[in-house]
């Protein structure tokens, strides 16, 4: 199939470039029409047409009217998965440098029962968590949200951090300690360093996957003051109550959703190095 | 000391106890967050709250020990229905997404491995819908699937998609696969990159077509990658709960799984039977990943180590 490069034929090229057009179609049209929805009128909400006119930014500003509450949602966004992406980064680090560099026993056991434990299906961990929080008086608070999706977190942080560590070579470290350092001023001083990009890229990758947390954040908040964004969106009701206010809910997707396609836009290189170095959503 | 030296000596029992000390803060807080709600879910699934009458008809109240009743209540009469219908789902949601992903995949992996210029940008692109949130991803489909919306005006027809039916199923359907299809290419292509080039250059010497290239080199050769792309998303798909409940909405038959049954039994505070249900969809896919890994001797870890050493 590969034809080398310099040997790819005509028809060959025509058919590389509809297929090139056809992904781009089919991973941007959808996303294009929530931002085309978005930037309609109200009342043309159910218009067709492929640009929006009048162009209008009513739907975005009915998102951030002080009755939504929003703008709070978004904040309660950020809280919650940016501390989940400090704590996972502060404890799997070192998980991650013991996996990728130290010679012990059991090492693929332990490697094989960390990432299982991603694959746990949400629901079975929270609910005997929802009875739990409940009785500790946990719910609708931030650590109810945080704690459990340390569960999805950091066994992809520990993954992730992993392969980069591997991908770092071993004389480094050696080096830094025929010049006297211990393995742990070795770690901090010279592998830490050179290792920002891939925790960086970890740090992003986490970050999206606990932004994008929903059946969590779900279940542990009843209070509309303390929902994340995910679950906000979801439950914004018309003003006929019955309706569903689609331009609205577009117009909060597409706030949601640009940061991260910006970020991963951004650094969309290291971020499939690290998917694919993961396997792991 | 030689380094030499220090690294046979970081292979005894120091470097044990080091990764031990390295490795305790992550299984301490795994312990917490995933083995302590496992193994509470078990010991929740055998009670049951609630007023309840006793044998000798006392009223008693709180949660009482009730054996394996909340299984064996699942599979009978109203719940076994229920269950069997969102067992249903689920198996029917997770074979027809991860196959239709697998087959987009690695078509658009085959596209993207050929391409020279352009190239970037679609990757760039094909993470766009891994990183839009299901729960908007799912609200952005169910405004397609609108009566008067896009969708409908584009096939010239007026298919109530997000009503009870088959209608529903074929939504959440599509939907999943367009967020997940490009993930799986991805990681195809990844696949794909670490193919010598040699290999395709003895095909053609040998005369071998395009097809019987794919099917007896590339195919093979990716199928690790591939494997371990299929194997975490058959689990993925098996615990799906924000698409249909966001797109579909809550008890519709049409599109409940087992995530949503244990949800909604959990949100109406009936935590044993919930606990129940939970237990039972851990189970299938703890099942299923060991039938996976035996069956198609999927090695997730040397896979992965595999390609993290390239």
């Amino acid at each position: 199939m590969t034809a080398t490069h310099a040997k790819a034929t005509l028809p060959r090229k025509v058919l590389t470039f509809a297929g090139l057009g056809l992904i781009l179609l089919y991973c941007l049209a959808p996303f294009y029409w929530m931002a085309v929805s978005a930037f309609r009128r109200p009342s043309d909400q159910f218009e067709l047409t492929a640009l929006p006119a009048p162009f209008s930014l009513d739907n975005l500003t009915a998102v951030f009217s002080p009755g939504v509450g929003f703008g709070r949602s978004l904040l309660n966004s950020l809280v919650v998965a940016g501390t989940t992406t400090v704590l996972t980064l502060i404890i799997g680090v070192s998980a991650a440098y013991a996996l990728a560099r130290l010679h012990f026993r059991f090492k693929n056991a332990v490697a094989a029962l960390i990432i299982a434990t991603s694959m746990f299906p949400g629901i079975s961990l929270l609910v005997p968590l929802l009875a739990l929080f409940t009785d500790i008086g946990w719910i609708n608070t931030y650590q109810s949200m945080i704690v459990p999706s340390l569960s999805f977190a950091l066994p992809l942080a520990v993954w992730n951090l992993t392969a980069f560590f591997r991908q770092m070579p071993e004389e480094l470290e050696q080096a830094a300690m025929i010049d006297g350092c211990t393995r742990g001023q070795a770690f901090r001083k010279v592998i830490l360093p050179l290792a920002a990009p891939g925790i960086f890229t970890t740090a992003i990758i986490t970050f999206i996957a606990a932004w994008n947390e929903f059946i969590i954040a779900l279940s542990m908040v009843n209070d509309s003051t303390m929902q994340t964004a995910t679950v906000a969106i979801s439950r914004f009701t018309g003003a006929y109550g019955f309706d569903q206010p689609f331009g609205t809910q577009m117009a909060a997707g597409v706030i949601v959703t640009v940061p991260l396609v910006v970020v991963v836009l951004l650094f969309q290189r290291r971020i499939i190095a690290g998917l694919t170095a993961g396997g792991v959503k | 000391m030689t380094a030499v030296a220090r690294r046979a000596r970081g292979a005894t029992s120091g470097a044990g106890r080091l990764a031990a000390a390295l490795l305790s803060p992550t299984f301490v807080v795994l312990g917490l967050v995933v083995g302590y709600p496992l193994v509470a879910a078990l010991r929740e699934s055998v009670f049951r709250e609630g007023t309840d009458l006793d044998e000798s008809g006392f009223v008693v109240e709180g949660s009482r020990f009730v054996g394996v009743d909340n299984y064996t209540a699942i599979f009978a009469g109203e719940s076994a229905v229920r269950f069997w219908n969102a067992f249903g789902n689920t198996t029917l949601f997770t074979v027809i997404t991860v196959a239709l992903e697998v087959v987009i995949g690695v078509a658009m992996a085959l596209v993207m491995h050929h391409a020279i210029r352009w190239r970037g940008i679609v990757r760039a692109s094909i993470l766009v819908p891994w990183a839009v949130p299901t729960a908007v991803s799912a609200l952005l489909w169910r405004w397609i699937f609108q009566a008067d919306g896009v969708a409908n005006s584009i096939i010239g027809q007026q298919i109530l998609w997000t009503t009870e039916g088959w209608q529903a199923k074929f939504a959440v359907i599509l939907a999943d696969v367009w967020k997940t299809a490009p993930f799986v290419g991805l990681l195809v292509l990844a696949g794909l990159q670490i193919i010598p080039n040699d290999v395709y250059e003895a095909a053609r010497v040998d005369g071998a077509s395009p097809w019987r290239q794919f099917w007896r080199i590339t195919l093979p050769l990716v199928k690790p990658a591939l494997l371990v792309a299929v194997l975490f998303r058959v689990l993925d798909a098996l615990r799906m709960f924000d698409l249909p409940f966001v797109l579909i909405g809550s008890r519709k038959e049409s599109v409940e799984t087992l995530s949503m049954v244990a949800f909604d039994e959990a949100s109406s505070l009936r935590f044993g039977p919930a606990a129940a249900y939970a237990t039972i969809l851990f189970v299938y896919v703890a099942v299923t990943a060991l039938v996976f890994v035996r069956l198609l001797g999927a090695d997730v870890i040397g896979a992965a180590r595999e390609r993290a050493r390239k």
